[in-house]
C-alpha cells in the first residue's frame, strides 16, 4: 500500500521538446498559450506533477519521527514539568468587572513588534484578558490602514467622536505579525530560569548577575563583557546598553541579525561616506527597478512600500500605472509581480547594475569583467531610456543580499535620475550598527582567545544562525572561562549551551519600545502577564546593571519621562493624569507610538563617483555554480520555526509547507543539460557541497530561477526549536560563510539516490487554459476596459441576472420588525488581482481569526490543509511574436481563493441535512452543529473552498501541544467569537460572520444601518495592499459596490456555472514595455 | 414468451432444459433439502466460511478504527471528498439489483427459467444491499447522527433537506432493502415449512417451525401466498429501476464535470443489472458444481444470464459513448477535459479508465459467441471481469471527476489507504460469510417453485401442448 496505486510514470522532463512546440506559436499568448503547451506529455507531467510522490497511506500520527519528537519533548519537559503553567479555572463571572471590561466585548490595545530592525505597530484584540487576534495599527507609519482613506474618513465623520469604530484605525500586517499570537501561546517556550539545565529562580539569577557585575567592576573597564543582541531599535534598551557601556568602557556590544543590512550599510558608506537609511516612496515611482530586492515580503517599511506599490498598480491611477522591472536570481514575491522580470544569477546582478549605470551616464566606473547574457544586455538600452524618461519619478531598489557595490551603484543611479528627495529620501539609521558580520567574527575571535568573561546573549541564537565558518558552537563550548547568559523565548540551540538561561517574555507580555522604519517611536505594552514568567531584554540588562527586580514598565516610562520631559517620576506612582507627561504618555500608549518622532530627512549626495565601484568588485569568482541564500518567506531566519501557522502557511511561490528545498532552475534538470541533475525531479535529494561541507537537501525545480545559481532559504533544519520546528527542512546556515553571507560561490551538486517527501499545497502549476484568471496589458485594457468579459457566451456582470423559473430573492427588502426597520444587507467582496501581491498574510490572519487548526505535514501531503483562504499561484508562459518562448521565465499569477458565497450556491441543495444554507443577506452559512459530514457540498463546490475535519484536528493539536501537566496553552488561543470545529464537520470561509454580527449589533443599538468600512474581515484587515474589499452591495456608495461596477470585475466560473459568486475578482492589468519584447 | 416455455419448440432450446430430466416432487425436495439438512459439513464450506469470517474480523477492525478516528484514516482529501466508501456503496447496490430483477421482473414477465436461481439471487441481493447500506453511514463524518437524514419529529426542529439526492437515497435504499427482504422471506415460507417437516433435529424443527409461521400448505395458504408474492413482485419491480436511478442522482444532480450527465439514470440501472447478473454467475457457477445442482441451475440458465449481461453491457457501453459524445458536442471545456482530455482517458487515472473500457465493453463482447456462453470457465472469468469492470467504473466516476474539476490549483489525486481497502475487503467478507451461512441453513434453490416447475415440465410434455398452460397460470 505504500506504493501509490496510480503513481504517474516518471517521464523525464524534455524542455527542449516543449520549446520546439512553442516555436511555431505566434502573437502574444497569455493563459491560452499554456493549453497548447500542455498537450505534450512531458510538460503536462512536469506541470501537473511537480511532486509525484503520494501520501503514505497508513494513518500513523505516531510515526517514528513523531515518536522521537514526543520523546524529545517529554525529556525536555521532564525537568521543568513542576514549573508548568497551570490554568486558572474560574467558572464564576466577574462579580466586580475590571475597569473597561465588558464580557463578550473585545478590548484593543496598541503595541508594536520588531523583526530584524523593522518595527510594525499593532492593535491587539483582547478577550477577557487574553490576546486573541493581532491587527495592524492604522495610525502607525509602518502599518498602512486597511481601509481606503475615503472610507476611513466617512466612518470617522459619521461616528460619534467618542466612539470611533476600531476598524477605522486597523492597519495591515504581514504574516509574521499575525502568527506572533501563536508564538505567545507556544507550549514549547522556555518556562523557567535555568542554571546548567537545572531550574533556578529569577532571584538567583539576579544575585548571580550582581556578583558578575561586581567582579567586572573590580577588574576595571569591563574588558571581558560582551553583549550580543539582535538589531535593536528600542530607544530604552539602547540607552540602557549605552549606560552599561559607559560603566564598562571596554565592554563590547555586538548586534547580529542573520538577515542584516550589512551590505546596504557598506553601500551607503561607499556612496555617501556614512550610513544612511533609505525611505523609498514606491507610490511616487512611475518606473521601478528592483535588483534582487524583495521589498514586498520583508524589510523595514515593507508594508508601506507594498501599499505604495499596489496603489500605483492601479491602471486608473491619476498619475498612471507604474511599470516594474525586476532583475533577480530566485523567483521572489516582488519579481513575480513585475511587468518585466529578468532572471540573472545573483552574482551577475552587479554587472547588470554596472552596465545600466554606465548607460545612465554615470562616469568613473570600472569596466565589467565579463559580458552579460544576451537577454540582459538587450534590457539595458530600453530600460535606461524608460528610467531616464521619468526623471524624479523612477526608483531603483536593491536587495540586502546584493554586495555593497550594487547598493552604491543604485544610489548613484537614483541620484542621476533625480530621484533623491522625490522617490527616495534619507534618514539617519534607525538602529545604527557596525558591520554585524564583522562584529560577530570579532566576538568569536575573542571567545577563542579566552578574552570573554561574561557573554550575555539577548534574544539571539548564534549557535544556530551564525555563519558556519565561525564555528560559533565550538567557540562557545571551548571558552571555558566564559559565563554564558542567554535570554530566549525557547531553550534553543544557544540557550542549551549556556550556563544561565532566562525565559524571555514575548512582546505581548512585556513593556518596551522600538522605532519604525522612518524612526517613529513605537511603544510595546503587554496584553497579558507573562505566561511562563518571562523577562524582557530591558529587564535583563537592568538586572545585569545591578537593578533589583527591575520593572519593564517603570524602566520604559522613566526613559520616556526623561526624553519627553514634563513631570516627576514620583507623580506617576498614583497612576493619575497628574502631570503633563502622564497625559501625554496615556495618549502615546493609546496610539501605540509617540507622535512626531519620525527621523528628520537628511540630504545626501555621492561623495566621489570613482569610489562607488572598483575593478576588484567585478573580478569573476571561482566556480560555475553559486548558492544564493535568502530569508524564508514564512519562517524568516529560523526564529519562527516553531510556529505551526507559519510552517503550514504555503510559501508564496513554491507552495511548500513544513520544509525548505534547494530551488534549482528548470534548465538544470533538463535531460539535455547533461549536468549532474539531468532528469531529476522535485524531491530528489542532492548533495550540495562547498569545500569540505556537504548538505543533503531535496531540490525543488523552480521555474524562473536564474541559471548558474541555486537558492536555499534560511531558517530550517533547527534542532532545538521545539516540537513543531525540530527536524523540519534543511539548515542553510551550515553552508553560509562570513565572507559570503548571501551569495556563496563555488558550490557543487551531486545526485544521491534518496528522495524526500515535500508537502506542497498546490500540485498543479498551470491554469490549463481556463479563464479563472483574467489579465490584459495596459494597452489592451485602455482599448477594451471590459476585456475580462470578452468571448463569454453570456454576461455575468455585476447586477445582471439570468432568466429563472424561481423568483429572485430581494436582498434589499425591508424585513420589518426585528430588522430594525432598515433595508437588508447584501454582503460581498472584491479581490483586486492588480493589488494582490501574493504575500499570504491573509492566510495567516484568517487562520488566527477563525480558529483554523494546523494539520501537520503528513496531512498537507494528503491534501487536507484547512486554510479557508488560499492564495493560488499559477505559472504561465508568454510567447511574443518572433521570440523564442522563455520557459525559464514564466509569468506568475496569484489568486486568493475562498468561499465565493454564491447566490446560486451549488453546495446548498445537495446537503441532506440543511447544514449549509443561504441567509437573507446572501451569506452562504455553514451550520456546524447540523453537519453530519456527507461532504457532498464540497464535491459540488466548483471552487473547492470547503475544508473538512477528516480527523479531530483541534483535539490532535491540543494533545500534541500538551505540557507536562496535561494542559495545552493553545486552549487560550482560540477566538471566543468562533466555534472550534470537531471531527467530521465541514467548514469554510464565513466572511467573518462574527465580525458582521458585531457590526450589525452595534448599528442596531444605534438605530442605523451599518456604515461602509465598519465591518472589516480578517483577511481584509491584514492585507497590506487593500486587495480585498468587503461591504454591503445594497449600499450604492460602498467601496465594494463601486469596485463591482468596474469593467474589470468578473466572477470565477460565473459564466460557466451561473453561480453568481458574491466574491468577485478585478482582472489584472500589466504594463509591459513594448521595447522589451520578452517578459 | 410462450415459445420460450415450449421446450420442444426449437432445437437450441431443447438442448438446454431448465430442469434436469426425471425430476419429480420427491426428488426435487430430497435433493434440495438434503443440502441443508443431510449434507455433512464439508471441509470446503468450513474453509470458505473461515476465510470470509477472517475478512469479517478485518471489517470489524476497520470500522472500529474508523469510528475512533474519523474518515481521515482513508485517502480522502479536499477535492476528492468521496472515495472508496461511495465507490463500494454504488458497486454493492448495483450487485443487489440482479436478485430482485430476477425474482420480480422475470416473474412478471413469466420467465420460468428464473425459478432455480431466484432464491439465491435474492439472498445475494439482500446481502449486497446490507453491505451497500453500511457505507453511506460509515462514510459520514459523524456517523453517530446518521438518523438526521430521516424525517422524524424532534426537538431540534431538524428536517431533512429534501432537495438533496442523498435524502432520496435514504428512502430508495431502505425501501428497496425492506421490499427485497419481504419478497425473499415470503418466497421462503413453503420451503421453511418443508424443512421443518423434514428436519430430524429438534432444534432445527423449532427454528424452522417458528420461521415458517405456521405454514400448512393448505389451498388457502397457497392462494394467499401466490397473491402476496405477485403483489410484492409488482412492488419490487419499480424499485429495481428507482434505486439505481436515485443513486445516479447523487452524481447527476451535481455540477461536477463527469458527474453532471443526464444519461446517468438509465445507464446506472443497466450497469446495476449488468453487474448483478455478473455476480449471480460468479456465485452460481461454483455453487452448482460444489453441490451438484446442475440439474437445477442448468446450462440454459447460464446462457440466459449471459445474454442479459450482454444486453445490459451494451446499454452501458452506449452510456459511455453518449457521455463522450455530449462532452465533444457540448463544447464545455471542463467536460471535454474530463471525458476526452487529460481528465479520464489521458490523465493520472488512465489505467483505471482503459481497464474499465476493456472489462465492461471489450471483453463482454465474447458473449456474442455461443461457446463463451456455454463454457462455464470462460463464462465465470467473464463474470468476474465484469464485476471488476463495474467496480472500476464507479471508481473512475467518483474519483477522477472530483480530482480534477474546475480550479487547477486544488487538483489532488486520491490514493486509497489500508483502511479503504480493509473496509472494502471486509464487506466482501461479510457478503460471503452471510452467503456461506445461507447456503447451509436455507434452501438456496426454491424447492416449492422447483417442484411446480418439475410438475409443469412433466405435465406439459405429457400433454404435448405448446405451453399455453404455463406455470404462471397457477399463480393467477
Amino acid at each position: 500500500m505504500r506504493e501509490s496505486q496510480h503513481a504517474p510514470k516518471r517521464t523525464p522532463l524534455n524542455l527542449a521538446r516543449i520549446r520546439s512546440r512553442l516555436e511555431g506559436a505566434t502573437g502574444p499568448r497569455y493563459w491560452r498559450g499554456l493549453e497548447e503547451l500542455t498537450e505534450t506529455d512531458e510538460f503536462l507531467s512536469y506541470m501537473q506533477r511537480e511532486f509525484p510522490e503520494q501520501a503514505d497511506s497508513w494513518d500513523d500520527p505516531e510515526s517514528r519521527r513523531q515518536f522521537l519528537k514526543l520523546m524529545a519533548a517529554s525529556l525536555a519537559l521532564a525537568g521543568v514539568s513542576g514549573c508548568a503553567f497551570q490554568p486558572q479555572e474560574k467558572i464564576v463571572p466577574y462579580v466586580k468587572a475590571p475597569e473597561e471590561l465588558v464580557q463578550g466585548k473585545p478590548l484593543f490595545f496598541a503595541t508594536s513588534m520588531s523583526l530584524a530592525g523593522d518595527c510594525i505597530g499593532l492593535l491587539v484584540e483582547s478577550q477577557e484578558g487574553r490576546p486573541i487576534k493581532i491587527e495592524g495599527n492604522g495610525l502607525h507609519p509602518a502599518s498602512p490602514a486597511s481601509l481606503a482613506a475615503e472610507v476611513v474618513d466617512q466612518v470617522n465623520q459619521a461616528a460619534r467622536a467618542d466612539a470611533t469604530p476600531i476598524n477605522a484605525s486597523v492597519g495591515s500586517t504581514d504574516l509574521f505579525c499575525q502568527a506572533e499570537l501563536l508564538s505567545l501561546y507556544d507550549p514549547d517556550r522556555s518556562q523557567t530560569v535555568l542554571r546548567n539545565g537545572r531550574p533556578k529562580t529569577w532571584e538567583e539569577f539576579q544575585v548571580a548577575m550582581v556578583e558578575q557585575y561586581q567582579q567586572l567592576k573590580a577588574k576595571g573597564g569591563g574588558d571581558g563583557l560582551r553583549l550580543l543582541t539582535r538589531t535593536i531599535t528600542s530607544p530604552t534598551l539602547r540607552s540602557q546598553i549605552q549606560g552599561l557601556l559607559d560603566e564598562f568602557p571596554d565592554a563590547r556590544w555586538i548586534q547580529y541579525e542573520p538577515v542584516n543590512r550589512d551590505h546596504a550599510r557598506d553601500g551607503a558608506i561607499r556612496a555617501f561616506g556614512e550610513d544612511r537609511h533609505a525611505i523609498p516612496h514606491v507610490e511616487r515611482a512611475d518606473r521601478l527597478l528592483t535588483l534582487d530586492a524583495d521589498f514586498l515580503a520583508y524589510g523595514p517599511g515593507h508594508l508601506v512600500q507594498a501599499r505604495g506599490y499596489a496603489d500605483r498598480r492601479n491602471p486608473d491611477h491619476p498619475d498612471g500605472m507604474s511599470r516594474h522591472y525586476a532583475v533577480e536570481c530566485n523567483l521572489t514575491l516582488t519579481g513575480s509581480n513585475a511587468d518585466h522580470r529578468l532572471p540573472l544569477a545573483a552574482s551577475r546582478i552587479k554587472d547588470f547594475a554596472l552596465m545600466l549605470a554606465k548607460e545612465l551616464g554615470i562616469t568613473g566606473l570600472p569596466e565589467p569583467s565579463d559580458s552579460l547574457p544576451e537577454e540582459a544586455s538587450r534590457w539595458i538600452g530600453p530600460l535606461a531610456r524608460d528610467l531616464r524618461g521619468h526623471p524624479g519619478a523612477s526608483l531603483v531598489l536593491v536587495g540586502d543580499g546584493q554586495p555593497p557595490v550594487v547598493h552604491a551603484l543604485a544610489h548613484a543611479m537614483n541620484e542621476a535620475l533625480g530621484n533623491f528627495g522625490k522617490t527616495i529620501e534619507w534618514i539617519e539609521p534607525v538602529a545604527p550598527s557596525d558591520n554585524q558580520g564583522e562584529g560577530l567574527r570579532e566576538l568569536v575571535d575573542d571567545l577563542n582567545a579566552g578574552a570573554v568573561d561574561l557573554l550575555v546573549m539577548l534574544e539571539v541564537n548564534p549557535v544556530y544562525d551564525a555563519p558556519a565558518d565561525l564555528n560559533f558552537r565550538e567557540a562557545l563550548l571551548d571558552a571555558e572561562g566564559t559565563l554564558r547568559v542567554h535570554l530566549g523565548l525557547t531553550l534553543d540551540e544557544t540557550g542549551e549551551l549556556c550556563q544561565w538561561h532566562v525565559p524571555q517574555a514575548h512582546f505581548l507580555e512585556a513593556w518596551g519600545d522600538g522605532r519604525a522604519f522612518d524612526g517613529t517611536v513605537s511603544l510595546v505594552q503587554p496584553l497579558i502577564a507573562p505566561l511562563f514568567g518571562g523577562r524582557s531584554s530591558i529587564e535583563v540588562v537592568a538586572a545585569i546593571r545591578g537593578d533589583r527586580n527591575p520593572d519593564g514598565r517603570a524602566l520604559v516610562e522613566a526613559y520616556w519621562r526623561d526624553e519627553l520631559g514634563g513631570g516627576d517620576a514620583s507623580d506617576s506612582e498614583g497612576g493619575g493624569d497628574t502631570d503633563a507627561f502622564s497625559r501625554t504618555w496615556r495618549q502615546c500608549l493609546h496610539d501605540g507610538m509617540i507622535a512626531d518622532t519620525a527621523s528628520q530627512r537628511v540630504e545626501v549626495s555621492i561623495a566621489d563617483p570613482t569610489k562607488l565601484a572598483t575593478a576588484e568588485d567585478f573580478e569573476p569568482v571561482e566556480g560555475s555554480l553559486e548558492l544564493v541564500l535568502a530569508p524564508d518567506p514564512t519562517v524568516f531566519d529560523g526564529r519562527f520555526a516553531n510556529n505551526a501557522w507559519l510552517q503550514e502557511c504555503p510559501k508564496p511561490i513554491t507552495k511548500l509547507t513544513w520544509d525548505n528545498a534547494l530551488m534549482v532552475p528548470a534548465s538544470m534538470v533538463e535531460e539535455a543539460s547533461g549536468g549532474p541533475l539531468a532528469g531529476s525531479q522535485s524531491g530528489d535529494v542532492v548533495g550540495l557541497t562547498l569545500g569540505n561541507l556537504t548538505l543533503d537537501v531535496p531540490i525543488f525545480v523552480m521555474p524562473g530561477h536564474a541559471e548558474g545559481a541555486v537558492t536555499l532559504h534560511l531558517g530550517y533544519g533547527r534542532t532545538r526549536a521545539g516540537r513543531v520546528g525540530n527536524g523540519t527542512g534543511f539548515n542553510a546556515y551550515s553552508l553560509r560563510s562570513s565572507a559570503f553571507p548571501w551569495i556563496v560561490p563555488g558550490v557543487s551538486i551531486n545526485r544521491t539516490p534518496q528522495k524526500y517527501e515535500l508537502a506542497s499545497t498546490q500540485l498543479q502549476g498551470a491554469l490549463d487554459g481556463r479563464d479563472l484568471y483574467r489579465e490584459a496589458t495596459l494597452e489592451q485594457y485602455e482599448a477594451r476596459p471590459d476585456f475580462a468579459h470578452l468571448n463569454q457566451h453570456f454576461s455575468a456582470r455585476h447586477g445582471e441576472t439570468t432568466d429563472s423559473l424561481y423568483p429572485e430573492y430581494d436582498y434589499s427588502a425591508d424585513r420589518g420588525d426585528g430588522w430594525n426597520g432598515h433595508p437588508g444587507y447584501a454582503w460581498g467582496m472584491t479581490v483586486d488581482l492588480n493589488r494582490c501581491v501574493g504575500c499570504a498574510s491573509c492566510v495567516v490572519a484568517c487562520q488566527a481569526e477563525n480558529n483554523i487548526p494546523v494539520v501537520g505535514k503528513r496531512e498537507v501531503i494528503r491534501g487536507r490543509v484547512m486554510h479557508w483562504m488560499e492564495v493560488d499561484r499559477y505559472f504561465a508562459i508568454e510567447t511574443p511574436a518572433g521570440q523564442e518562448p522563455d520557459l525559464a521565465n514564466p509569468k506568475i499569477a496569484y489568486q486568493p481563493r475562498f468561499c465565493m458565497h454564491c447566490e446560486k450556491a451549488p453546495c446548498e441543495p445537495v446537503c441532506p441535512v440543511g447544514a449549509t444554507v443561504h441567509d437573507h443577506e446572501g451569506l452562504n452559512n455553514m451550520v456546524y452543529n447540523r453537519c453530519v459530514g456527507t461532504r457532498y457540498c464540497s464535491n459540488n463546490c466548483p471552487y473547492k473552498v470547503r475544508k473538512f475535519n477528516f480527523l479531530n484536528y483541534p483535539e490532535i493539536q491540543l494533545k500534541q501541544s500538551e505540557l507536562g501537566s496535561g494542559f495545552s496553552p493553545l486552549v487560550l488561543l482560540n477566538n471566543t467569537d468562533v466555534s472550534v470545529r470537531s471531527r467530521g464537520i465541514m467548514e469554510k470561509c464565513t466572511y467573518c460572520v462574527q465580525r458582521i454580527y458585531e457590526g450589525k449589533i452595534q448599528s442596531e443599538i444605534e438605530g442605523r444601518r451599518v456604515r461602509d468600512g465598519e465591518i472589516v474581515t480578517a483577511c481584509q484587515a491584514a492585507c497590506p495592499t487593500q486587495a480585498l474589499v468587503f461591504g454591503d452591495l445594497n449600499d450604492e456608495s460602498a467601496q465594494v459596490t463601486r469596485l463591482k461596477k468596474s469593467p474589470r470585475n468578473y466572477g470565477m466560473l460565473a459564466e460557466d456555472l451561473n453561480t453568481r459568486p458574491r466574491t468577485t475578482y478585478l482582472a489584472r492589468v500589466t504594463n509591459p514595455n513594448p521595447e522589451i519584447a520578452t517578459a | 414468451m410462450a415459445s420460450e416455455n415450449d421446450l420442444t419448440g426449437r432445437a437450441g432450446v431443447e438442448e438446454m432444459p431448465i430442469i434436469g430430466p426425471g425430476h419429480t416432487f420427491a426428488t426435487v425436495s430430497d435433493k434440495l433439502t438434503a443440502v441443508v439438512l443431510l449434507d455433512r459439513i464439508r471441509k470446503s464450506w468450513v474453509l470458505g466460511l473461515a476465510i470470509s469470517f477472517a475478512f469479517v474480523m478485518l471489517f470489524l477492525m476497520s470500522v472500529t478504527v474508523l469510528f475512533l478516528k474519523g474518515t481521515g484514516i482513508w485517502g480522502l482529501n479536499v477535492p476528492v471528498m468521496w472515495g472508496f466508501a461511495i465507490v463500494n456503496f454504488v458497486w454493492w447496490i448495483g450487485i443487489g439489483h440482479a436478485g430482485t430483477l430476477i425474482s420480480a421482473i422475470l416473474l412478471l414477465l413469466r420467465q420460468e427459467w428464473r425459478t432455480s436461481i431466484n432464491r439465491f439471487a435474492e439472498a445475494m441481493t439482500l446481502f449486497a444491499v446490507a453491505c451497500a447500506g453500511m457505507f453511506p453511514i460509515l462514510h459520514l463524518g459523524r456517523p453517530w447522527v446518521f438518523y438526521w437524514l430521516m424525517p422524524y419529529p424532534n426537538t431540534m426542529a431538524l428536517w431533512p433537506q429534501f432537495r438533496s439526492p442523498l435524502v432520496f437515497d435514504v428512502f430508495a435504499v431502505s425501501t428497496y432493502a425492506t421490499v427485497s427482504l419481504l419478497f425473499w422471506y415470503v418466497g421462503l415460507l413453503p420451503d421453511l415449512a418443508n424443512l421443518r417437516d423434514r428436519a430430524k433435529n429438534k432444534f432445527a424443527q423449532l427454528i424452522y417451525g417458528a420461521m415458517s409461521m405456521g405454514w400448512r400448505g393448505s389451498a388457502r395458504h397457497w392462494a394467499r401466498y401466490q397473491t402476496s408474492y405477485l403483489l410484492l413482485a409488482g412492488l419490487a419491480t419499480p424499485l429495481v429501476v428507482s434505486v439505481h436511478t436515485i443513486v445516479s442522482y447523487d452524481f447527476a444532480v451535481s455540477v461536477v464535470p463527469g458527474w453532471h450527465t443526464t444519461v446517468f439514470p438509465p445507464y446506472f440501472v443497466a450497469g446495476a443489472i449488468f453487474s448483478g447478473f455478473a455476480m449471480v454467475l460468479t456465485l452460481a457457477i461454483p455453487l452448482r458444481a460444489v453441490y451438484n445442482l446442475k440439474d437445477f441451475i442448468t446450462d440454459r440458465h447460464l446462457d440466459n444470464m449471459a445474454k442479459v449481461m450482454l444486453a445490459t453491457g451494451l446499454i452501458v457501453a452506449y452510456g459511455y459513448l453518449m457521455e463522450d459524445f455530449i462532452a465533444w458536442y457540448g463544447e464545455n471545456e471542463y467536460e471535454f477535459f474530463m471525458m476526452l482530455g487529460p481528465g479520464r482517458p489521458f490523465g493520472p487515472y488512465w489505467a483505471y479508465y482503459w481497464s474499465l473500457i476493456a472489462c465492461n465493453i471489450v471483453i463482454p463482447q465474447l458473449l456474442w459467441f455461443r461457446f463463451a456462453r456455454r463454457n462455464v470457465y470462460v463464462l465465470w472469468v467473464i463474470s468476474i471481469v465484469v464485476n471488476v469492470g463495474m467496480w472500476l467504473e464507479r471508481f473512475v466516476i467518483v474519483i477522477t471527476s472530483t480530482s480534477q474539476d474546475f480550479v487547477p490549483a486544488n487538483w489532488q489525486e486520491y490514493t486509497p489507504t489500508f483502511w479503504d481497502w480493509s473496509l472494502y475487503l471486509g464487506t466482501i467478507g461479510v457478503f460471503f460469510c452471510l452467503l456461506f451461512l445461507f447456503i447451509r441453513v436455507l434452501p438456496a434453490i426454491a424447492i416449492s417453485e422447483m417442484q411446480e416447475l418439475a410438475y409443469e415440465v412433466d405435465h406439459r410434455k405429457s400433454l404435448g401442448n405448446d405451453g399455453h398452460g404455463t406455470s404462471d397460470s397457477s399463480h393467477a
